[in-house]
């Protein structure tokens, strides 16, 4: 065989949560079992899917030590819609998205993983550092606030005379720091001009008004679960002030803001972002794994 | 096409704009993007108006000066130093994107934004050629 074959692994996963039946993708890399790596759970950004991780989940520096696991939300990348969403509108909210991915962590029997999560996944950290504290052995948010002002009409993402893929890369594209390597960058775009109709638009609704976490900040126990916040220095969407605001709300939170990178730092840049996260990592690593012996 | 002499203030905007159609007829990819784009643009910087009229793409005609009736499918319009900021060769972060701007509500997008909202790659590679480093 003269072709290379990456250590990644694609499985699905059927769940039942709040009623509805659930077929999920999920890709793996790295030790599991009880002496494996730290399961470090990743979640994608809005209208986007798991590929956006293919960078984590081959770089060996991670998968040495932690399992990586990313999952595609429902509607999203290759797990399917529930039965009957041909006739309803999608939207995630802070409930369902908090909802499915304790589903899913529950379901793979994850003992306190660490999630990492991007833009919306960035947001819903915070409300799991909220709701689920002691399931985690910490948390990291990529591209966090607690709040987004629209700066568009997300009601151009879904309708019939525009091309929902062409407009969600056109909104996003400039989210991409201009350092980000072309091929990373037009992947990148990719990955949004493949999302179903009307998925970036019902994301949106968590991002912009369903998930606003404001007020709550000063809840978020962080001795109880650290919380890690890193922000591309391009992005101006969760713009590093957003960032700095919610560190500066949640005592004990750790902030990076990360040079050259934007909105997808593990998708635009992979190898810049893993030389900003595996310092993180290397902290939660050595914060005691109840996996890992000594 | 008539392109004057009129916004020097803006560093090579002049320069840039009397080359944008030949620039655009030599990138195919934007071509392709823009092969069903029939519109007319207006850029308000300051109190100049630029009129770019697209055909299948293509700039077809630009008019420029202070316009006493200007008629465009949609404007884009905003402040010279915004407009400077925004053409910069290599902006700094928060300055390198038309929605940035937007956000910030530096600059306005008005009228019927559908040509715009459906070619948004189009238009962002035609200000990236104004800004002469396509990204």
């Amino acid at each position: 065989m003269k072709g290379a074959i990456e250590p990644v692994v694609g499985r699905y996963l059927h769940l039942d949560h709040a009623g509805r039946h659930y077929r999920i993708y999920f890709e793996t890399a790295g030790p599991d079992g009880p002496k494996g790596g730290i399961p470090l759970v990743c979640l994608h950004t809005a209208g986007s899917d798991t590929r956006q991780y293919r960078g984590l989940l081959n770089a060996a520096s991670v998968t040495d030590r932690f399992q990586v696991i990313a999952f595609d939300l429902p509607f999203h990348g290759k797990s399917s819609p529930p039965a009957g969403w041909h006739n309803e509108e999608y939207r995630l909210t802070a409930d369902s998205y908090t909802g499915i991915i304790m589903a899913f962590i529950a379901a793979l029997g994850l003992e306190r993983p660490v999630v990492m999560g991007c833009s919306i996944g960035g947001r819903v950290v915070l409300h799991l550092a909220l709701r689920h504290k002691r399931s985690f052995r910490a948390l990291i948010g990529l591209e966090s606030a607690a709040h987004v002002d629209p700066y568009y009409d997300t009601s151009w993402l879904h309708r019939p005379d525009v091309h929902g893929g062409e407009i969600a890369a056109g909104v996003v594209s400039g989210l991409v720091a201009p350092q980000a390597p072309e091929a990373e960058r037009w992947e990148t775009l990719w990955h949004y001009m493949q999302s179903g109709p009307g998925v970036f638009k019902g994301d949106l609704y968590f991002y912009g008004i369903d998930g606003d976490v404001r007020g709550e900040l000063g809840n978020i126990d962080t001795a109880q679960c650290p919380l890690y916040l890193l922000t591309g220095e391009y992005d101006y969407s969760c713009s590093p002030e957003d960032t700095l605001a919610v560190a500066r709300a949640v005592a004990g939170a750790k902030v990076t803001i990360m040079k050259e990178l934007g909105h997808f730092p593990m998708s635009e840049n992979p190898d810049l972002f893993l030389s900003y996260l595996e310092p993180v990592l290397d902290e939660i690593a050595a914060g005691g794994s109840i996996y890992i012996e000594a | 096409m008539t392109v004057a002499a009129g916004l020097a203030h803006l560093g090579d905007f002049d320069r840039h704009l009397a080359r944008l159609a030949e620039r655009i007829d030599r990138d195919p990819a934007l071509l392709r993007r823009g092969r069903h784009l029939n519109t007319t643009w207006q850029l308000d910087i300051g109190d100049n108006t630029v009129l770019l009229r697209i055909i299948d793409g293509r700039i077809a005609d630009i008019r420029q000066g202070p316009v006493v009736t200007p008629s465009a499918a949609f404007a884009i319009s905003g402040e010279t130093a915004v407009w400077r900021r925004l053409l910069a060769a290599d902006p700094p972060p928060g300055d390198h994107d038309l929605f940035a701007f937007v956000k910030r509500r530096e600059l306005r997008l008005t009228g019927d934004l559908h040509p715009l909202m459906s070619h948004l790659l189009y238009f962002k590679g035609v200000l990236g050629h104004l800004r002469g480093a396509v990204r």
